[in-house]
Order: structure tokens, then C-alpha cells, then sequence
């Protein structure tokens, strides 16, 4: 076999398909939001997507676990097709876990019980099992000693660097993150993005939609640059932003990346 | 005053008649209430449909036609019958009645209180694999609640009043409010002092309910 130059990056040593989407396709009514999109993500992949805004990557990224159903195509996730609504759905949905833009903790519930919830109510562990499970991962995300206070009591960076923890607690097979650091503070956003870095290094299956480019170049296996619905490029972070394909994405960094 | 201390065997007994009807009927519309919520956001179109129907046939029709049905169409024509005493039996057939039409305000209340919680609570807690009953029962619910126990408390406030109709249509229930009219039509009382003292004596049923849901409502506030 002749190696390809235009073949997609190499995955990981052995990685094995984890999320698989095929020619789907999404309608917000008249709009088309994605189109015949294609994408592999292999297990201990980090694949960073990137594009302007109405691109569809917010979407792209929520029809994984079903949050915005398809209109055709197929995704999977290791091996297993989407299930419609119901407990199929949720066993699925509890192992991609979900990092939003507005954080979305639970205002009622505190730090503690933000991380334990899932686990508890989910996996069925038990609490002092759950318990430990959640101080270490506080602890991973550096904010253990605020394990009792209520989310409106903390700053937007540590609220995400809880919704992470919260995640992780589900033990997921792979995590979405939907714009993470774009609601935050211009200083808050490093402390989430060295959380998601050493996320990554540690062999977390990841698929994050950002603005960011630092991270994408230091953090990615991949990156996916979307526009009008469709994946235009897909390539290693240092050909793409060293050496774009498309007039797309030429235009898009040369916006962003001028200033 | 003397009317009031001379009858205060009346008194006493109309309104504890009066909690009795309060309390049984807010526990039932609060039940109610919280499955014609649920019914409500429920992802099952008939489900939704249903409830809303409910809602807007009942909360719209007045309070006297609700307990006339139970008295005359339930419990006269319909032979549905609570107990072989007569003054328990109208007192549940009155309990129907309250709490079906309360339940409605329940519901619409713990409706607004779903909307002022922001949606993406609800969408990481299905993210975790919560189903739909456990996002309702942990996440949605609890929240609602707490934002709507103000308007709760005037729903149990105009309960404990409403329950002066239950005597009035056609159901002779024991309350407070008959026994006044009772003492009245006995006509050796001062009718201006029983009028007053009954009164005063819903005031001092309400009143403290009112300060007490404020109360909660203000240590059980969720921060957004």
C-alpha cells in the first residue's frame, strides 16, 4: 500500500472507531445546519473543532448524544447506533459526557452534589464510593476546598472546571465540549483550558468545539474546520494552520489569527 | 363580645371542620397538581393534551358549579358514596371538589416555576443519562418548587377560604362559615360581632400562613 498524502491523520496505535457519524444530515426548518457530515473519532482521539459562527459545529456536537436529534444518517458510538428517546437513550447518553458553554450546573444542588448525582442516581454506586470518587476529581480540577459551596458562589472558571469533574464522575467513554471557555472571563479561560490539556494527555477521548486556537494547535490530534454545515478540511493542527487547504479556511485565520 | 364567648362551642368546631377540609384538600391538589405538571412536560403529546385540558376546563369554571357537581352530580346522582356518615360523607365529596379545582393552581404555578429554570439544567442532567422521571424528580421539580412557594402559599391562603363554598353548594359541609349562618338564623346573636369574629377568625388561620410560606420561600431560594 502507497502512502496517501491527503489521508487523515494517523490515529493512535490500535485506537478503535469510537464515535462514528455517517451522512447525517440536520434541518433547522428551512436551514440546512449539517450536511452529509463524515467524521471518525477514534478512541484517545482529541479532534478539536473549529469555524465560524452558524457553522453547525455547536450542532455537530450535540447530535452526538441526541441533545438535537438528526434528520438521516447514522451515528454510533463505539459500535452501538443512537437510540430514539427512552432508557436506551440515557444508558448511551451516560457515557458521553457533555461540557457545555453556559456551564449548566444544578443551582439547587451543591458543588459535591453537582459531581455525585450521575454516579449515584445513574451508575447506581454507592454514596461514600461516589463521594471519593468526586473529592479526588475536585481535586484533579483544583477546586476541592469549594466541594460544599453552591454554583452561584463560584466564578464562571471554577463553575466549568465542575461541570468537567461532573463529567469525568460518569467514567465517559468520550467527552463533548460545546464552546467551553466562550461565556468565561478572558481570565478564567487558561485555568479550564489546562484542565482540558491535561485531559488530553492523559488519553482522553475528546471532541471540542472552540474559538481557541492555542489549544487546538497544543491539544488536538486533529483539526476539523467547518463551514455552512459542511466539513471542509480535516488535517494535523500544525498542516492546518501552517498550511490551510481551502479558501475557507485561509479567509477564516487570516481573520482570526491577525490580530 | 358576649356572643362570641357564649358560642364558642361553634366556633371552635366550624373551623376546626374548616383546617380539616383545608388540610386533606391542599395534600390531595398538591398531589394533583404536581402530576398534571408532570403530565404537562411530558415528552407524550396525549399526556400534555390531557392535562391541559384539564387545566383550562377546570380552573375556568367557577368554584360553586365544581362542588354543585360533586354534591348533586357525584354524590345524588352518581350515588358515589365516602362513608356511611352523612357529615363525612359531603366532607370528601367536598374534598373532591376543592382539590380537583386547586390542583389547577398548583399546577400553573409549578408551570411558571419549570420556566424560570434555564434549560440547559435540564439538558446536562439528560447529558448524565438521567431519564425523564429522575431529571423531573431531581433537577426540574425541586427548582420549580422553591421558586413558586410564594404564589403557593395564596393558593393555600384562597383554599382555606374557598372552603366557605363546600357549605353553600348544595353539600351542607360543616365549616366555619355555616355555623355563623347557623348562629345567625338561631337570631339571638348580635349578627354585626358573629360576622366580625368569624372573620377575624379566617384572618388568624391565613395570616400566619401567608408570613410562614414568605418565609420559606425566602430560606429555600435557589441562586442562580
Amino acid at each position: 500500500m502507497t502512502a496517501d498524502p491527503n489521508a487523515e491523520p494517523a490515529a493512535p496505535v490500535d485506537a478503535r472507531p469510537l464515535v462514528v457519524l455517517t451522512d447525517v444530515n440536520k434541518h433547522f426548518g428551512e436551514l440546512h445546519v449539517l450536511r452529509d457530515i463524515n467524521l471518525t473519532v477514534h478512541s484517545g482521539e482529541v479532534v478539536v473543532v473549529i469555524g465560524p459562527s452558524g457553522s453547525g459545529k455547536s450542532t455537530l456536537c450535540r447530535t452526538v448524544n441526541r441533545l438535537e436529534p438528526i434528520d438521516n444518517g447514522t451515528i454510533t458510538i463505539d459500535g452501538q447506533p443512537l437510540p430514539e428517546e427512552g432508557r436506551g437513550l440515557a444508558r448511551l447518553r451516560s457515557d458521553v459526557g457533555m461540557v457545555f458553554q453556559s456551564f449548566n450546573l444544578f443551582s439547587h444542588k451543591t458543588v459535591l452534589e453537582n459531581v455525585t448525582l450521575g454516579p449515584v442516581k445513574v451508575r447506581k454506586v454507592n454514596k461514600s464510593e461516589a463521594h471519593e470518587t468526586a473529592i479526588r476529581l475536585l481535586e484533579r480540577v483544583g477546586i476541592a476546598d469549594q466541594a460544599d459551596k453552591y454554583p452561584a458562589q463560584l466564578s464562571g472558571g471554577q463553575q466549568q472546571r465542575v461541570a468537567i469533574a461532573r463529567a469525568l464522575a460518569m467514567n465517559p467513554k468520550v467527552i463533548m465540549f460545546d464552546e467551553p471557555t466562550s461565556a468565561l472571563d478572558p481570565e478564567m479561560v487558561q485555568e479550564v483550558l489546562d484542565v482540558m490539556t491535561s485531559l488530553a494527555r492523559e488519553g482522553m477521548t475528546m471532541i471540542v468545539v472552540t474559538h481557541e486556537m492555542g489549544f487546538a494547535r497544543r491539544a488536538a490530534d486533529r483539526v476539523v474546520f467547518m463551514a455552512d454545515g459542511r466539513i471542509v478540511e480535516e488535517n494535523t493542527p500544525d498542516e492546518f494552520f501552517t498550511n490551510p487547504a481551502s479558501e475557507r479556511a485561509r479567509d477564516f485565520l487570516s481573520k482570526i489569527l491577525t490580530h | 363580645m358576649d356572643d362570641i364567648f357564649n358560642n364558642l362551642d361553634s366556633f371552635v368546631d366550624g373551623f376546626s371542620w374548616t383546617i380539616r377540609l383545608t388540610l386533606v384538600s391542599a395534600a390531595f391538589a398538591f398531589a394533583i397538581g404536581v402530576l398534571l405538571t408532570a403530565m404537562r412536560v411530558s415528552p407524550v403529546p396525549l399526556l400534555r393534551a390531557s392535562a391541559t385540558v384539564y387545566v383550562e376546563t377546570i380552573r375556568n369554571t367557577p368554584l360553586t358549579l365544581v362542588l354543585l357537581f360533586c354534591g348533586l352530580g357525584l354524590g345524588n346522582t352518581m350515588q358515589l358514596q365516602f362513608s356511611d356518615r352523612v357529615e363525612w360523607d359531603v366532607f370528601w365529596l367536598a374534598v373532591v371538589g376543592l382539590s380537583a379545582y386547586t390542583a389547577c393552581f398548583v399546577a400553573e404555578s409549578l408551570r411558571a416555576g419549570i420556566n424560570t429554570i434555564p434549560f440547559g439544567q435540564a439538558e446536562a442532567a439528560r447529558s448524565l443519562g438521567l431519564t425523564f422521571g429522575q431529571n423531573l424528580r431531581l433537577i426540574v421539580l425541586p427548582q420549580a418548587l422553591r421558586t413558586v412557594i410564594g404564589p403557593l402559599g395564596s393558593v393555600f391562603i384562597a383554599l382555606t377560604k374557598n372552603t366557605t363554598v363546600a357549605s353553600v353548594a348544595g353539600l351542607g359541609v360543616q365549616e366555619a362559615s355555616r355555623e355563623m349562618r347557623l348562629l345567625f338564623d338561631q337570631g339571638q346573636t348580635d349578627v354585626l360581632v358573629v360576622f366580625i369574629g368569624f372573620a377575624i377568625g379566617f384572618i388568624i388561620l391565613t395570616l400566619p400562613v401567608g408570613y410562614f410560606f414568605g418565609w420559606l420561600s425566602k430560606r429555600l431560594a435557589v441562586a442562580r
